[in-house]
């Protein structure tokens, strides 16, 4: 990261290229035409689920450390706000969504839903919820649990797959070439620091047979 | 040399083969001689209102929503049906009043009623449709549209008796 203000054209393009990647998205789907037949609780539910895909981007960056300009201190903040902001925005999506049509989100959760790509949304709400629990227990209480960040990097590889299967097969208010791109990104940022993550398990194995 | 029997490519591979084998519908149940009888799909029941009235067309239509009512075992066309229609509309949720209307089959036991035309919602456009008069075990349907585009639906009922 101490290599990053060495090529300021490249720190520049990475935010310009995570900023339209952030926002693109949502402003296509706040043009979505499908909005004129819902109610406030309904958009507000769809759009906490857009904005929580748009955030999901940011997760694996900043905990890989691939971010510019941002420190690792800083880094470890922003991954946390991000972290407890998806919580939140799970929360609401499907609260919202429960509050719309209450027939259809028990369907969901109780996993008889006909919409297939209800299962991979349950199933990534319950790793957000099972992630940020798993840390809160880890800080808040200093519980000293071996393999956490195994087990938080696992988490997120489910959250991850979950979101974008159930992101793509929803016919909803995103527009499907922007919505693609953004989960592509997301499904390469995960791939990139489990790629590091690996290596970085290789050296201190190496080191612990040394 | 040991030879692990789960391990990760085997896990990989199991659950994918396992993953298209259920989405090419190949797993099907044995199925009885004759027609069969239509089964309720998964949520079709959702937001239902039992009791919808007849209507000659839901609010102001543009869309159309077809099908037929045929009798199981002999697929004999059941005339006179009453079947219930709802959907998220351009002019309502599924929950409004005035998203649903009822039609009757004609002597062909084919029914077809104009209603609002169809929107996405959670996720698929999609329509509800539910036999719910006594005579025959209750229905109901789910039929997604291929397209949001769609300007009208069908949906097939084989009525078992009561």
């Amino acid at each position: 990261m101490a290599d990053w203000p060495k090529h300021p054209f490249l720190c520049v393009a990475i935010w310009a290229v995570l900023a339209l990647l952030l926002v693109v998205p949502i402003g296509f789907a706040a043009g979505s035409p499908l909005l004129q037949w819902r109610v406030g609780i309904y958009i507000l539910a769809g759009f906490s689920g857009v904005a929580a895909m748009s955030l999901l981007l940011l997760q694996p960056l900043l905990a890989g450390g691939y971010l510019p300009g941002v420190s690792s201190a800083q880094a470890r903040r922003l991954h946390r706000w991000i972290g407890c902001s998806l919580v939140v925005l799970v929360i609401v999506h499907v609260g919202g969504l429960w509050v719309t049509s209450p027939p259809d989100v028990v369907d969901a959760l109780l996993f008889r839903s006909p919409t297939v790509f209800s299962y991979f949304g349950v199933i990534a709400m319950w790793a957000v919820f099972a992630s940020a629990l798993l840390v809160t227990l880890r800080t808040r209480l200093s519980f000293a649990l071996w393999g956490w960040q195994q087990i938080h990097t696992g988490l997120a590889v489910v959250i991850v797959i979950g979101s974008v299967v159930h992101a793509l097969l929803i016919v909803g208010t995103m527009e499907m070439i922007t919505k693609s791109l953004l989960c592509l990104a997301v499904v390469i940022a995960l791939l990139v620091i489990l790629v590091k993550r690996r290596r970085w398990g290789r050296q201190s194995h190496m080191i612990r047979r040394r | 040399m040991t030879r692990e029997l789960i391990t990760r490519r085997n896990l990989l591979v199991t659950g994918a083969a396992a993953l298209v084998t259920s989405a090419t519908g190949l797993m099907v149940p044995a199925q009885a001689a004759g027609v069969a009888p239509t089964r309720s799909m998964r949520g079709g029941a959702n937001n239902y209102r039992p009791g919808a009235p007849i209507v000659q067309r839901i609010g102001n239509g543009g869309f159309w929503m077809s099908g037929t009512v045929r009798r199981a075992g002999d697929g004999a066309p059941l005339a006179g049906q009453r079947i219930q229609i709802w959907a998220h509309t351009t002019e309502g949720r599924e929950r409004d009043a005035r998203s649903h209307g009822a039609t009757l089959t004609d002597a062909d036991g084919v029914f077809r009623l104009e209603m609002p035309q169809i929107v996405p919602t959670f996720g698929q456009p999609h329509a509800h449709l539910a036999y719910d008069s006594g005579d025959f075990e209750t229905v109901f349907l789910r039929p997604v549209m291929r397209s949001p585009g769609d300007t009208s639906l069908e949906a097939q009922f084989v009525l078992q008796a009561a």
